[in-house]
């Protein structure tokens, strides 16, 4: 099950963090069809968070066809996230891991290559939504 | 009164002899809502939640209240002499509504024992137990004045976490002043600015949010862009200036930067400018 966690100086509304961790984890795998979320007396119990907002990121969720409300059970996520299978995703991690190598060797820091990769990422996805 | 508001005060106001502590107060409370009640000292904030509950008789206007109604004192008043037993046996001979086997039920999960001496319990532990009365009352509003005043950091989490809970699992409307704004940011989705006796905001937080950006960027241009924009506070150095405004996304210029606000700010840039109204308006009103 997804655990939640705020960042409470982040400046992005609490629902929507919420609904950014679940999409993640949709991404990541650790969320599949048919596992059922947190109840939001069980996220409130947690968080110390209004159950409104634990039910207003659901809604979103819902709209977005990820999950769906089942009256008395529970909301159930619906489908996964992500344009590649998990096995497309271990390859790609490598190739990735061979490059970030790569650029370390040739003298990168940590900021520099996420500001590299950002900026090709934005590049290639300039004009093209592909992805959800 | 709608069916959508369980609080409703039409020109509300209260006179101590001849200082109006609360004027022109009108305000409607949605239910479901956990509803922030802010304000400095001396806002009107306690007067206008013993209105709501009637411990106070209003010098004009009326205040409505649907359904049954808890309110939780500031002082948390508990007889020290008693124990936490006798304290849920004094609710339960003082409400009709009052449920016992719930109100046991959260003592037991709260870890404290039935007969221990209330003097004897922490601060934390006091609040829960006043809490758990206030909830045994099984009320559609409850009212709390200044919950979390004088506890520690682990406790007004525990308290905040037992409230929210009872919200989760009850969907009742809370009603609750404070003055801190970090324990009000992520469990109070409606905020009431109460400032020097009158309201100067009451809204949807989130919608307030999103409807308020800081705009940082040259001093030199900060007049322009104020004349495009609805300026609630702005801060500048000689160089640099930020306007809190109450705007969609602008285009700005390149030495410009735009960055959402978050409640504190909100809140005090509201309170530092008391002409600054943020009030629902008529539906076909533009903005």
């Amino acid at each position: 099950m997804v655990v939640f966690h705020l960042d409470r100086g982040s400046g992005v509304a609490t629902y929507v963090q919420l609904v950014q961790q679940v999409k993640h984890a949709l991404r990541l795998g650790l969320l599949e069809p048919g596992d059922r979320l947190p109840t939001a007396k069980e996220v409130v119990a947690e968080l110390a968070i209004n159950p409104n907002t634990v039910l207003k990121a659901y809604r979103e969720l819902e709209r977005e066809g990820l999950v769906a409300g089942k009256p008395g059970l529970g909301t159930f996520v619906q489908r996964t996230l992500g344009g590649a299978s998990f096995a497309e995703h271990a390859r790609l991690r490598k190739s990735l891991n061979g490059w970030i190598v790569d650029a370390r060797e040739a003298g990168l820091v940590q900021e520099d290559v996420e500001a590299l990769f950002s900026s090709v990422v934005l590049d290639a996805f300039r004009g093209g939504e592909r992805t959800a | 009164m709608t069916d959508t508001s369980v609080l409703e005060a039409t020109g509300l106001g209260k006179r101590y002899r001849r200082k109006w502590a609360l004027r022109d107060c009108s305000l409607s409370v949605p239910r479901g809502r956990v509803v922030a009640l802010v304000g400095p000292n001396g806002a009107g904030k306690t007067t206008l939640l013993h209105l709501a509950v009637g411990l106070l008789a209003a010098t004009e206007g009326e205040v409505r209240v649907q359904g049954e109604t808890a309110f939780l004192a500031q002082e948390k008043p508990l007889y020290s002499g008693f124990s936490v037993a006798e304290m849920l046996k004094f609710g339960r001979l003082l409400n009709p509504g009052w449920d016992d086997e719930f109100a046991r039920r959260r003592i037991d999960e709260l870890g404290l024992s039935l007969t221990s001496k209330v003097g004897k319990l922490s601060g934390g532990q006091r609040a829960q137990v006043a809490l758990t009365v206030a909830l045994a009352k099984r009320p559609e509003l409850l009212v709390l004045d200044e919950p979390l005043a004088n506890l520690d950091p682990l406790a007004r989490h525990d308290v905040m976490r037992g409230l929210m809970g009872a919200v989760a699992d009850t969907g009742m409307t809370v009603l609750l002043s404070s003055h801190v704004m970090s324990d009000l940011e992520n469990t109070c989705d409606w905020l009431i600015v109460l400032n020097g006796g009158r309201v100067q905001v009451s809204g949807d937080i989130d919608e307030l949010i999103a409807g308020h950006r800081v705009l940082s960027g040259p001093v030199d241009e900060a007049e322009a862009v104020a004349r495009r924009v609805d300026v609630i506070e702005t801060v500048g150095s000689s160089r640099q200036a930020a306007l809190l405004a109450r705007t969609e996304p602008v285009p700005l210029g390149p030495q410009w930067t735009d960055r959402p606000v978050n409640l504190e700010e909100l809140v005090l840039a509201y309170l530092r400018r008391p002409d600054a109204a943020n009030l629902p308006r008529p539906t076909l009103a533009t903005a």
